[in-house]
């Protein structure tokens, strides 16, 4: 059970972090006229197609006590990032980063510009139009996005294997608890936890589909 | 998910457009607006704790080759029950442990299924001087599953020529000490050109006990350690002669990284107590070169 607490500690930072930082970038990405526009948001799917183990091959060059991450993490806190939980926040932050950002932009995309147009005119500043208008209306994509980020990171695997490095306690999440395992032929214990997240993704996935529904049902009847 | 959780909280009062937001909506949007901050700062200092509590002293961790899974399993508890200082097992690789450790991997000590990577990470500044040891000599065993007409004991090398093989099961030679004696053992057998296209690469050599244990291989050279434990279960298994790989001379180090320098020595010198010993030899490991009586099984 200390694999499941792991992976849903990393998955509730992971989220909790996305949701500060993914915030403002999806803003930027929905409104902004910039023609470059399309380059960052390249960037951003990035993790999306690439396999695992690329990003995780440099994450690990990078979080290593030779890599410009390292070394800072070294110069810090006395150790360098890679195999450490810390480390597994960072990577997954990384990865998961298109599926909080991505609800987030077509939510704000669909929005009516005629009532940001509106608030703005009301004399409210961007900040509260943001806070008043865009996220209230944007609820459906603000849970989606939360969701999607958990249940992501709860499942991930090949970057956590790599610059995880399988430490109990400390980096061995579920997945990698699964795997092992199996490699062990534990086959019992696989089977308990794997049922465990077959479950929980069932559930997140479940929550997302109806609660977006009852929301966009009652919106559109109103 | 916090949303959803919070969804019942009283929804304060909200300006006029607010008003017209569907209930729903509203009573799940006072908690973003309201309670995300604080949510966030509970999480994220019940997250840290934990990972800001200093380092125990009673604690090892410690990177195993994978032939070791039963055995070092069998060890810590034996350990723990003794001293009290937790074990915290990673089995995989000796190769995979090499690459890691160079990475700044944690451990504290690295029990290798060879000597070659203990060697190399001392040549690399990064073992605690005199700590380098043999602690065993594994030997290599042609196995195939319980419910297999297959019997290596029987047919020796020969099983693998068998028409039911469609697999054979090694672990991979790039980065697994068992690998590399087990595409040895099958050079000198004078049969790899034959069955070259048939094999399958275990990432660690427990792995690879687990393409044979599923019948996703129908035969494999696996460590005579797996076998041996109850988990692998009942199969049929040759020992592969001594003289047909070179001996698999298995040593540990202890990591001059290491937090707990003292609590590794002391679990280094436990290990050649007569206790550990029978552990070892449980598993089939032994100090020596092995002798060629085939186990029966």
């Amino acid at each position: 059970m200390q694999e499941l607490l792991l992976s849903f500690q990393l998955a509730f930072l992971v989220t909790a972090i996305l949701l500060v930082c993914a915030t403002p970038l999806a803003y930027w990405l929905a409104f902004s006229k910039w023609r470059a526009k399309f380059l960052i948001e390249a960037v951003v799917a990035l993790p999306l197609v690439l396999p695992p183990t690329v990003l995780g091959f440099y994450l690990l060059i990078a979080m290593g006590p030779r890599g410009p991450l390292g070394k800072l993490w070294l110069a810090l806190f006395g150790h360098a990032l890679a195999f450490t939980f810390s480390g597994l926040v960072l990577a997954s932050v990384l990865y998961s980063l298109p599926f909080c950002v991505q609800p987030l932009v077509a939510s704000f995309e669909r929005l009516d510009p005629k009532l940001l147009a509106a608030s703005r005119v009301l004399g409210a500043s961007q900040l509260r139009t943001f806070r008043r208008i865009i996220l209230p209306l944007s609820l459906p994509g603000v849970i989606t996005a939360i969701v999607l980020t958990f249940a992501h990171t709860l499942g991930e695997f090949g970057v956590v294997l790599m610059v995880g490095g399988n430490l109990p306690g400390a980096t061995r999440t579920v997945s990698i608890a699964i795997y092992d395992h199996v490699q062990s032929i534990e086959y019992t214990a696989a089977n308990q936890l794997s049922l465990t997240l077959l479950a929980i993704s069932f559930v997140l996935l479940a929550l997302v589909y109806g609660l977006n529904r009852r929301a966009g049902v009652r919106w559109l009847s109103n | 998910m916090f949303v959803i959780l919070m969804a019942s909280t009283k929804m304060p009062e909200g300006p006029q457009l607010k008003r017209r937001l569907p209930t729903l909506l509203k009573a799940a949007i006072a908690p973003v607006r309201f309670s995300s901050l604080r949510l966030l700062c509970a999480l994220c200092v019940s997250v840290a704790i934990p990972l800001l509590s200093p380092a125990q002293q009673s604690q090892l961790n410690i990177a195993a080759a994978a032939d070791l899974k039963f055995a070092m399993t069998d060890l810590a508890s034996a350990y723990e029950k003794q001293s009290g200082v937790h074990l915290n097992l990673t089995f995989g690789s000796s190769g995979n442990f090499f690459a890691q450790i160079q990475n700044g991997a944690p451990f504290d000590l690295f029990f290798s299924a060879d000597s070659d990577y203990p060697r190399k990470l001392n040549e690399a500044g990064l073992v605690a001087p005199n700590t380098a040891d043999t602690y065993a000599i594994g030997k290599l065993v042609l196995s195939s599953p319980a419910n297999s007409t297959l019997d290596p004991f029987k047919s020796n090398w020969q099983s693998l020529l068998d028409p039911s093989v469609k697999k054979i099961a090694i672990a991979n030679p790039d980065h697994a000490p068992y690998g590399r004696a087990a595409l040895e053992a099958l050079k000198n057998s004078g049969l790899y050109e034959k069955i070259k296209d048939k094999l399958v690469f275990g990432d660690n050599i427990a792995q690879t006990a687990q393409f044979v244990q599923s019948g996703n291989a129908q035969v494999g050279i696996l460590a005579e350690s797996l076998i041996l434990s109850p988990s692998f279960g009942p199969g049929h298994s040759w020992k592969i002669p001594q003289q047909q790989y070179s001996p698999l001379i298995q040593s540990v180090v202890a990591l001059k990284g290491s937090a707990h320098k003292d609590a590794a020595l002391a679990f280094l010198a436990w290990i050649k107590t007569p206790p550990a010993l029978a552990i070892f030899k449980k598993y089939g490991f032994s100090k020596s070169l092995p002798d060629e009586h085939p186990i029966p099984r």
